[in-house]
């Protein structure tokens, strides 16, 4: 039988606020336990939430960029279940009336297609702490540093039909989130995580199949390797003559397997309520207008922008839109050279990217700022240095030797397009090999690249490659 | 010194006649005498008293006096205080000593007023005898064999015995007014956001409010002032400003439209009770108010719709009591669960693991339409019910409990009579209106209360209205033998 799977994904993205949801306290990572958690954090008897306006706002840039509808009201609702880390005994969350419904996002597929992904809701809630079980023998640590940190979750519909969609859709709104500067996207620290639900069923069923939940994944990688062991799981079960259970499970990356965490019936019966310690959310036209006002160019719009106005292909256009600071890196280079965009977004593209990977850094942290890229392509326009010659000074650049310019003249490197220096090299180069100069001139064209060579490595690849040519061919013509 | 009112000690402290430390010191010395009858107080902060009592003395002195410094109060020891045991009257809670102060501790303190200590109550304000309290039950003044009412059963006798000028009290079903009636003292819950909840250790979160307890409507009055106002850190607080109470005490109240609710007089009112309620009725139709009868069909069904919403709201707001991180937590754990079970269960007493376990039904899958849901709805007929009726009239007027103080033990082990105390002050709480109690009369030597409700934010009215009452009256100068 053949197998089609479906897939929704739930993503925690946490809300790149100074403080928490409900409380002033700050929302800094890695701090010593328990040095963020006030009097409300930790649940203290008679302390009372007081939502974070900031909040709102982040939420409904979100629902604006997705074209959902940001609710003009919405409620907080308590979750309620009994957890170490959890100091309420209930998770102040959204449940009947979410802030943002209806939404959708388009991806992009391998074969260049692109399909549109339905979001659901994303709704806002807090945080819970963090439990240490491997520090303390025979104990468990709470660390409530966390507990109360704001976050959007993003339900999808259950449009996603393979891993690699998954993977799609969650880097798009993983790019998204952080053109909205609304989350870091910090995958490591947790910021960016989420849940996928998984069922199979046979190619041209309509009902969905019994899904799992994969609870807590955090890199793009795990999704799609925890998805398609899944699937792989699920399609054993099936295929086997068994049937799969709705459960939550746990991706172990270590052994790459998934495994049953609590079934449906374990589940706990929530008895969501609304808040009574807070109103229902209510925000008017205006406000609403003022986040839309404040919207940044989205990753799609700026695409297309860059295809028509930098006349860059659709697939470079898709890379140096995927993230905010990509695109502002590459319109500052641009900016800075004034035009030559496909030489901007090849160096950037190229060598630059080439880099980051190798040094793990993000653009943002690149030792070879948009100002310098742009100085040394500059020097390449104007001839100063050669496209070759460059990929040194870049790499000076980058190990901290200066701007272009510095590099250039303490290396000595501008290119030689002196004609007269240049004739005195060709002239050693066709002293020096008197062979290959009568077999050229006997016919065997193709020598031109060996003196080509010749001149480049006597000039230590400074001379200027075009005048080399236009010489050489001159002189070896006699 | 201690039949004085709040506003002739704050008179005789300006002029210098007594000391705030003769003064706290007169009042710590009756709790001490007299105390032992009564049961009033968890715990009496004498030192920290007599401290900010000569810091209050000081502050005299040095002319920059506001209105409460150097009057002794108490507080409900529901009410967060940074450093000393806050309980909730609750074994859960005997180790618990506040890191911070309720807004209401705050604000009294910045008016000046000197904390006496906390008083008695029913566990997590859960009762209305004051017998649910792990620190035992409280007697009322009046009859120390009859219960003092409940919630706020330790601050009303202890403002009943003049063991203190006023005190703190909250009420979520009638836990200010119940109690102020049955101790023939004048207590007021006001509208639902007018007094911060911040600090106020939560028992139904959409009905709480905190309010005064006084020997009058005048000293209600100075106390609310102090009480009442925005708080930033209630999101239920409402920000509208505080008018001054005291200047409308006076206030004619010729034309003043009263009506009184048929339901109230229908059923299991004690014939006493009605006796004396119709006398105040008189009084206010000799003082120039217009009488007439109003309905709220809806008020029956108070009592079923508060005992599906109170424990619902409860049974989320004692989760946190889990022997985690503050509070009681049992001796060896074997486990998380034993921890949870063992904690919970030797911590809470039985009527607030009975209110818990009917909270937790409410609002579980699959019945929380049928109950949670439909009290909400009923919740809004009932506010209605008072909307239709404040059109017609200024306030409503009736009596505050069905009978005057009952026996200890007598209903303890009743619950659904003993919630039937609180008739006629739950409407109140499920409307988030302002309503108050004073004293009436007296049935075979016990205190009767009056209730008197009105529009929301009309503190002001009702205030006026029950000053009037009291100009014409001594029900409220009355004393209880043993304590005068």
């Amino acid at each position: 039988m053949k197998w089609e799977c479906v897939i929704g994904l739930e993503i925690h993205a946490q809300l790149a606020t100074n403080s928490k949801i409900f409380s002033a306290a700050s929302t800094a990572y890695g701090a010593p336990p328990n040095t963020q958690a006030c009097a409300v954090d930790l649940g203290l008897p008679g302390v009372l939430p007081v939502l974070n306006a900031e909040v709102v706002r982040m939420a409904a840039k979100f629902g604006l960029a997705i074209g959902a509808t940001v609710a003009r009201r919405s409620v907080f609702a308590r979750k309620n279940y009994f957890y170490p880390d959890l100091p309420k005994g209930y998770q102040i969350s959204q449940y009947e009336l979410p802030i943002v419904e209806h939404g959708r996002l388009e991806i992009e597929l391998d074969d260049g297609s692109s399909k549109t992904i339905g979001i659901t809701r994303a709704h806002l809630e807090e945080d819970a702490g963090k439990s240490l079980h491997e520090e303390f023998q025979d104990k468990t640590g709470i660390d409530l540093n966390r507990a109360g940190t704001p976050l959007l979750e993003i339900v999808s519909e259950p449009d996603l039909r393979s891993a690699k969609e998954a993977v799609a859709y969650m880097k798009k709104i993983h790019s998204l989130v952080r053109y909205l500067a609304i989350c870091d996207g910090n995958m490591q620290e947790g910021s960016f995580r989420c849940d996928a639900n998984v069922s199979i069923r046979p190619v041209g069923q309509a009902e969905f199949g019994t899904r799992a939940e994969l609870k807590n994944i955090n890199s793009f990688r795990y999704v799609e390797r925890a998805i398609n062991i899944e699937i792989e799981r699920q399609t054993d079960v099936l295929e086997g003559g068994g049937t799969v259970v709705q459960e939550t499970r746990l991706y172990d990356p270590d052994k790459n397997e998934t495994r049953s965490m609590r079934s449906k019936e374990e589940a706990n019966d929530y008895r969501y309520f609304p808040d009574p310690d807070l109103l229902p959310l209510e925000i008017d036209d205006a406000f609403i207008e003022s986040v839309r006002a404040s919207l940044p160019e989205l990753p799609d719009a700026k695409k297309q922008r860059f295809m028509h106005a930098f006349g860059l292909s659709a697939y470079d256009a898709g890379v140096l839109t995927a993230s905010r600071e990509m695109s502002d890196y590459f319109e500052s280079v641009v900016g800075a050279v004034g035009g030559e965009a496909k030489l901007c977004a090849n160096w950037i593209m190229g060598d630059l990217s080439a880099a980051l990977n190798r040094d793990g850094k993000e653009i943002t942290e690149s030792p070879v700022d948009a100002a310098m890229l742009a100085g040394m392509l500059k020097r390449i326009l104007d001839n100063t240095i050669s496209g070759k010659i460059a990929k040194d000074v870049f790499e000076a650049m980058w190990a901290g030797e200066g701007d272009a310019d510095t590099v250039v003249e303490r290396k000595g490197l501008k290119q030689i397009t002196d004609t007269g220096a240049i004739e005195t090299i060709i002239d050693q180069v066709i002293a020096a090999n008197p062979a290959q100069v009568e077999q050229y001139r006997a016919g065997k064209d193709k020598l031109i690249g060996f003196f080509v060579g010749q001149v480049m490595k006597l000039s230590k690849g400074k001379a200027n490659p075009a005048q080399v040519n236009e010489l050489l061919l001159k002189k070896l013509s006699y | 010194m201690h039949n004085k009112t709040i506003a002739e000690l704050a008179a005789g402290l300006r002029a210098g006649e007594f000391s705030s430390e003769e003064l706290t010191q007169a009042y710590l010395d009756r709790i001490e005498r007299l105390d032992a009858s009564l049961n009033s107080f968890i715990t009496v902060t004498a030192d920290a008293a007599l401290q900010a009592a000569r810091a209050a003395d000081a502050r005299l002195a040095r002319g920059d006096a506001a209105p409460l410094t150097g009057i002794p109060i108490a507080h409900k020891d529901i009410f967060c205080t940074k450093g000393v045991r806050t309980s909730c009257g609750s074994r859960m809670l005997d180790n618990f000593i506040a890191p911070y102060n309720a807004t209401v501790a705050e604000k009294l303190a910045a008016a000046g007023a000197v904390m006496l200590g906390k008083t008695n109550m029913d566990e997590f304000a859960m009762g209305s005898s004051n017998e649910t309290s792990f620190y035992g039950p409280v007697c009322n003044p009046w009859n120390t064999g009859t219960v003092p009412g409940g919630s706020s059963g330790g601050s009303a006798a202890a403002v009943a015995a003049h063991l203190t000028p006023a005190a703190t009290g909250t009420d979520t079903g009638g836990s200010i007014r119940q109690p102020a009636a049955l101790c023939g003292i004048t207590g007021l819950k006001p509208t639902y956001g007018r007094v911060s909840r911040y600090g106020m250790i939560a028992f139904a979160s959409s009905l709480d409010q905190g309010g005064p307890m006084a020997r009058s409507a005048e000293d209600a009055a100075l106390m609310l002032a102090a009480m009442a106002g925005f708080d930033p850190k209630d999101s239920t607080s409402v920000d509208q400003p505080v008018p001054d109470y005291s200047r409308a005490l006076n206030d004619s109240v010729e034309g003043l439209k009263i009506g009184l609710p048929k339901e109230f007089f229908d059923q299991g009112l004690d014939s006493g009770v009605a006796r004396v309620i119709e006398a105040a009725v008189d009084e206010f139709k000799k003082l120039g108010a217009e009488v007439c009868e109003v309905s709220l069909p809806n008020s029956g069904l108070s009592v079923p719709t508060y005992y599906v919403v109170a424990p619902a709201e409860c049974s989320s707001n004692l989760s946190r009591f889990d022997g985690v991180r503050f509070g009681y937590r049992c001796e060896n754990p074997v486990d998380l669960e034993d921890l949870y079970k063992r904690s919970r269960g030797e911590g809470f007493g039985a009527e607030v693991k009975r209110r818990i376990m009917i909270g937790t039904y409410a609002l579980s899958a699959g019945y929380y339409d049928a109950y949670y849901l439909k009290a909400q709805q009923i919740r809004r007929l009932i506010s209605d019910d008072f909307r239709q009726a404040f059109e017609r009239v200024d306030v409503i007027v009736g009596p505050t409990t069905p009978t005057p103080a009952f026996k200890l033990g007598e209903k303890f082990n009743d619950p659904v009579t003993m919630y039937l105390s609180d008739i006629f002050t739950i409407a109140c709480n499920l409307a988030g209106l302002p309503g108050m109690s004073v004293p009436a009369g007296f049935v075979n030597g016990l205190p009767v209360g009056l209730q008197i409700i009105g529009n929301y934010f009309a503190e002001d009215r009702l205030l006026n209205v029950a000053h009037r009452y009291q100009q014409v009256t001594d029900w409220h100068q009355r004393q209880p033998s043993g304590y005068e």
